[in-house]
């Protein structure tokens, strides 16, 4: 079929009203609000960090000093590379898989329940109480972790009441409330896409296995899980991007000593002003956590059009 | 392959809250044995199924199987393999990893697995297709690799849970024959679920018929068509004409019926019911579309009534004739097709008649809903 034929078929089912809207409000959507932005900013990070009269002038010329400057650091350093920024770069993305794993962990067996037992109130109920908190903005979950995370908060005080501990635990320090305020704001993201898939897959194939002499962990292991593999990849792929990509989160709950590796961006962009190297930055994050998710799809045999299901 | 074991059912209750699905189920299967559980959607059968083997438990009484008591013992310990109504084929898997998938659960290695499935595949006659996924198959395809699935496990007891139900007329005539010849085969114990009564009687060495968690009647396929022992059972069973009265006399096991409608009527009183129907009792006398014939001459006799054409439906090997007696009394017969011309037409006034032998007569009750 030619692409004549394509319009043709889609303004005939569509009507011509319905399709110009949907035509352009798509178009609009994908060039205008993503495309354009991204290519803009992957121009930035190819050019030379000049004050505004300069800009357009006779220095304004492509270069990769950026690119080099994340890898090398700057020229005359101490180091050969930049140990402080792929540091943190490597710990940013190490993790992220950990919050990723995480939540799958949480989650496979929460969206498993939700999707065998069919319908019920228990199970509305269920499923609003994980609804509800996201009523409640990012910030002021975040500064609710800290405090229940904090040295007199809510955990340490109890931990204390019930002798578990002597002093308080340093949860922000040791990053244990990073890692739950980053699951916690994915936790969704994650249920419901396996929680979509698991609610289709045919009980009885479940009930055959049984029959067939198969404990549960091999249930899961030859049937569940091949069958929610679509719904899993999608959540993780949600899961690790919005966290390695997480701002907010990091800057209230992380430690004095760890830095998200989307904070070093903000900071160039904002406090250091040097766009084309926040923009660098920002290019080769989002370049590294594609090609790991692509990786990780390919490892897991794992068609990208599974995904949209 | 082993042989089949019996499975009995004792004094078996299940209840689901204050609705009771099965109601007293009293059942000896022998080994070895092709038994059906016919009965309309909603009666209970599939519940019996699953006690069986072993997704729920008798809220009382005792399943044995192999006369070991089953109870407590879950669906992944019994010696029994279910095929489901929609077969439950792994679909991710390939043909021969669904067939050995209960003897990966063992542990079998893979050379051991792959022997074992082309086995089964060649006495399904699907050699060659072990490599396939099953949405690449046809749904007879399907419908061997899922018994072939089950045959794997080597079971006892094999459960078919209206197995041919997704499958067209043809189809469904053929399996049903092919599923016999495995049965004989293998000679383990089959228990069929249905609700179509062509099936049960075709393929089953015995049948019970069930009604709202009661099982009305057990027998041999001939037993339950020929000498039903209930309305219920008579009527749904098969198609049957129902003249509702009263008994009038009864002389040995023949009984005279006064109908509400069709006068009185001569049959032979159902077995079970033998000695206790007596003289006054409200009943029910059955006489079935093929037992029906267009009597020679307009003479009356207690076994004959006039009755008039209403239309014809001509299915091939016989003609259905739709009639209307006495007082609107909607009438069936079912003429067979030896290529004569045709006896009846469209309002000819006839005198038909039955071999009293051959109507059944019961205490009156409740019949099957259309």
């Amino acid at each position: 079929m030619n692409v004549g034929q394509l319009f043709k078929d889609f303004f005939a089912k569509n009507g011509i009203g319905l399709g110009t809207f949907l035509l352009v409000a798509v178009l609009f959507w994908v060039v205008i609000l993503i495309v354009l932005p991204q290519l803009s900013m992957l121009d930035f990070s190819f050019r030379h960090h000049l004050p505004p009269p300069e800009m357009g002038g006779p220095k304004d010329t492509y270069t990769i000093e950026h690119y080099k400057y994340l890898v090398l650091g700057a020229p005359g350093a101490d180091t050969s590379y930049n140990v402080v920024d792929l540091g943190v770069f490597g710990r940013t993305l190490l993790a992220a898989l950990f919050v990723t794993i995480l939540d799958l962990l949480l989650c496979y067996p929460l969206a498993y329940y939700l999707g065998q037992s069919r319908g019920g109130g228990a199970i509305r109920i269920l499923v609003l109480l994980l609804i509800i908190p996201y009523w409640i903005n990012e910030i002021l979950r975040a500064f609710a972790f800290r405090i229940i995370f904090g040295e007199s908060g809510l955990i340490n005080e109890m931990m204390l009441a019930m002798g578990l501990i002597s002093n308080p635990v340093d949860f922000i320090r040791a990053n244990v409330a990073l890692y739950a305020g980053l699951g916690y704001a994915y936790i969704l993201l994650m249920i419901f896409p396996i929680y979509n898939v698991i609610e289709s897959l045919d009980r009885n194939q479940i009930e055959a296995a049984r029959d067939m002499g198969a404990p549960w962990w091999r249930i899961h292991w030859r049937i569940v899980i091949p069958y929610a593999k679509p719904g899993i990849s999608s959540g993780c792929t949600m899961v690790f991007m919005l966290s390695a990509g997480a701002l907010a989160a990091p800057q209230i709950l992380g430690g004095p000593s760890s830095l998200w590796f989307t904070q070093i961006i903000y900071q160039w962009f904002n406090t250091g002003g040097n766009w084309p190297r926040g923009a660098a930055f920002a290019i080769v994050l989002l370049v590294t956590c594609i090609i790991i998710v692509l990786s990780m799809m390919r490892l897991f045999k794992v068609k990208i059009g599974d995904i949209g299901k | 392959m082993t042989k089949g074991v019996d499975v009995d059912l004792e004094n078996v209750w299940i209840r689901f809250g204050d609705f009771v699905a099965v109601r007293e189920a009293n059942v000896n299967i022998k080994g070895g044995e092709f038994f059906s559980f016919l009965g309309p959607s909603g009666c209970g059968k599939t519940t019996i199924l699953r006690s069986v083997s072993g997704f729920l438990e008798p809220s009382e009484g005792n399943v044995r199987i192999g006369g070991r008591d089953m109870a407590g013992i879950g669906p992944n310990k019994r010696p029994t393999a279910l095929i489901f109504q929609n077969l439950a084929l792994f679909p991710l898997m390939k043909i021969w990893e669904n067939i050995t998938f209960s003897m990966e659960v063992k542990g079998a290695s893979k050379a051991e697995r792959r022997k074992r499935a082309d086995e089964l595949l060649d006495m399904i006659a699907l050699p060659d297709q072990g490599e396939k996924l099953p949405s690449e198959l046809s749904g007879g395809q399907k419908q061997r690799v899922a018994i072939a699935r089950a045959l794997c496990a080597e079971p006892d007891v094999l459960l078919l849970d209206e197995p041919l139900s997704a499958l067209d007329l043809k189809l469904r005539q053929h399996m049903r024959t092919e599923l016999r010849e495995i049965q004989q085969r293998v000679g383990i114990t089959f228990i069929y679920i249905t609700h179509d009564q062509g099936e049960a009687l075709t393929m089953s060495d015995n049948v019970a018929v069930m009604r709202a968690g009661i099982i009305d009647q057990i027998g041999s396929g001939h037993t339950v068509y020929n000498d039903p022992a209930t309305p219920f059972v008579a009527s749904f069973v098969g198609e049957n004409n129902v003249f509702r009265g009263k008994v009038k006399s009864i002389d040995g096991d023949m009984a005279l019926v006064s109908t509400n409608r069709t006068g009185e009527l001569l049959a032979r009183i159902a077995t079970t019911v033998q000695g206790s129907l007596k003289v006054g009792d409200p009943a029910m006398m059955f006489v079935r579309p093929e037992a029906l014939n267009i009597a020679p001459d307009i003479s009356s006799a207690p076994n004959r009534f006039a009755a008039m054409v209403k239309h014809e439906e001509f299915e091939g090997q016989i003609y259905n004739v739709f009639l209307e007696g006495s007082e609107g009394k909607e009438i069936k017969m079912s003429l067979v097709n030896i290529g004569k011309e045709r006896q009846s037409a469209e309002g000819m006034n006839l005198t038909l008649e039955y071999v009293p032998e051959q109507a059944i007569v019961l205490p009156a009750g409740e019949l099957a809903s259309e």
